[in-house]
């Protein structure tokens, strides 16, 4: 069975959606995703979908409940890549994803959640340097 | 029996055509400006053509008969150039109704018994009133087509996306925000959100008429659009008038940033990227 990658980057979560996302994968991505966000214990996610060109309703509601289940486990969720296709489309289906952080690319993003994350735990920059 | 008047009308061709230029020469609203003369007289010979080789006694009263499609054809294609030429529509059913007079004229030259002079021309009468509203049928459409066709060039020229800095685009407004024009500016928003990897755009709407909740409804949409595309959504040119109605139809506008002028939102814009803008400083003066 088809698996999504999830990366860990330093104290973040990296998802890169290569595939179009079908209903059963998108499941499993999310039981996966909380698994690895309790066991690293990461402070971001960074969820790429710039590869997804179609989305429905339910794929947008399943991005939504990643980003506020992170939320909950004091993770921060960035969503980076959206095609301006997705965009309209999921503003046409009345799911604005409130709550979710976007990014034009997976570079803003980054800057994105470490600029929340220094904000939030008053982290000196000189953490993210020793990489 | 074959009618008379018919037969009268069609050896009389160019009697009633000379009748009908005069008829039209004479009128006052001639268009000279739009159409020469030559032009007019052509396109009346070849109208007067086709409906006398195809008038017969059967037909005369039924305008709606098959034998007419050519006249209709005709009559089409005239008001339909008319339309695009800019004659009002008065100049067009003067145009057709003046062909009335030169065939009733005709045909009360031509013909003595009373009688039959009247049964002829009230047939003759319904059967170009058929062909009047026809014209303005068709004078309508092509008006409508006009019409049509501006409104796609005001959508195709009105919705700019203008770089203003590095990382802000700015997108004026101008005219009527509908389903499809809010369509048209999100993608091609969105399109060059991704192009030019900028952060900010700034929607400036003073150019839009008036706000109503459907137009209110569809700039939340384009900011949500771009939120998702990761840049800030920045509205401007927010009118006195506009507030006034946008709070009094109860629209919550709070999430959005919104400015009272395209400088202030460039402003604001600055200081999200963190940017300055400081005078030059004249190094001369200072020396001196």
């Amino acid at each position: 069975m088809e698996k999504i990658p999830i990366l860990r980057m330093g104290p973040f979560l990296l998802v890169t959606i290569q595939v179009d996302l079908y209903d059963r994968l998108a499941e499993n991505l999310e039981a996966d995703l909380v698994q690895m966000v309790s066991k690293t214990g990461a402070m971001g996610v960074l969820i790429d979908i710039s590869a997804v060109s179609i989305i429905d309703s339910f794929m947008g509601r399943i991005i939504g409940n990643i980003a506020s289940m992170s939320k909950i486990m004091d993770a921060e969720t960035v969503v980076v890549g959206m095609q301006p296709a997705v965009a309209i489309t999921l503003i046409e289906l009345g799911l604005p994803l409130k709550g979710v952080q976007c990014a034009l690319n997976v570079e803003r993003g980054m800057d994105l959640l470490r600029a929340k994350i220094a904000l939030n735990e008053g982290t000196p920059d000189d953490y993210f340097d020793t990489e | 029996m074959k009618n008379e008047s018919i037969k009268v009308l069609q050896k009389k061709k160019t009697a009633i055509l000379e009748l009908w230029m005069q008829n039209q020469l004479a009128e006052e609203g001639l268009r000279e400006d739009l159409m020469s003369n030559d032009d007019l007289r052509v396109q009346s010979e070849e109208l007067l053509d086709a409906l006398l080789a195809n008038l017969s006694d059967e037909n005369l009263s039924n305008a709606q008969s098959s034998h007419f499609d050519t006249v209709l054809d005709i009559l089409a294609g005239i008001s339909a150039s008319r339309a695009k030429q800019g004659f009002s529509p008065r100049e067009t059913g003067a145009y057709v109704f003046s062909l009335k007079d030169a065939l009733i004229d005709t045909l009360q030259q031509e013909i003595k018994d009373p009688a039959t002079v009247l049964a002829q021309t009230i047939r003759i009468g319904k059967l170009i009133d058929n062909f009047g509203i026809v014209t303005f049928e068709t004078f309508i459409k092509g008006r409508e087509e006009v019409i049509l066709r501006q409104t796609d060039e005001i959508t195709d020229i009105s919705t700019p996306v203008i770089r203003v800095w590095d990382g802000v685009l700015a997108l004026p407004i101008i005219g009527t925000l509908d389903s499809s024009r809010t369509q048209i500016v999100m993608e091609n928003l969105l399109q060059e959100i991704v192009e030019s990897g900028s952060s900010i755009a700034i929607l400036d709407i003073s150019g839009v008429p008036a706000v109503d909740s459907l137009v209110a409804q569809h700039l939340i949409k384009t900011v949500s659009a771009t939120r998702l595309m990761g840049a800030e959504c920045i509205i401007s040119g927010i009118r006195p008038e506009i507030a006034q109605t946008v709070v009094h139809l109860g629209i919550d506008l709070s999430q959005i940033i919104t400015k009272a002028s395209l400088a202030s939102a460039l402003r604001t814009a600055f200081n999200m990227l963190q940017l300055e803008v400081v005078k030059k400083r004249r190094f001369e003066k200072e020396n001196a």
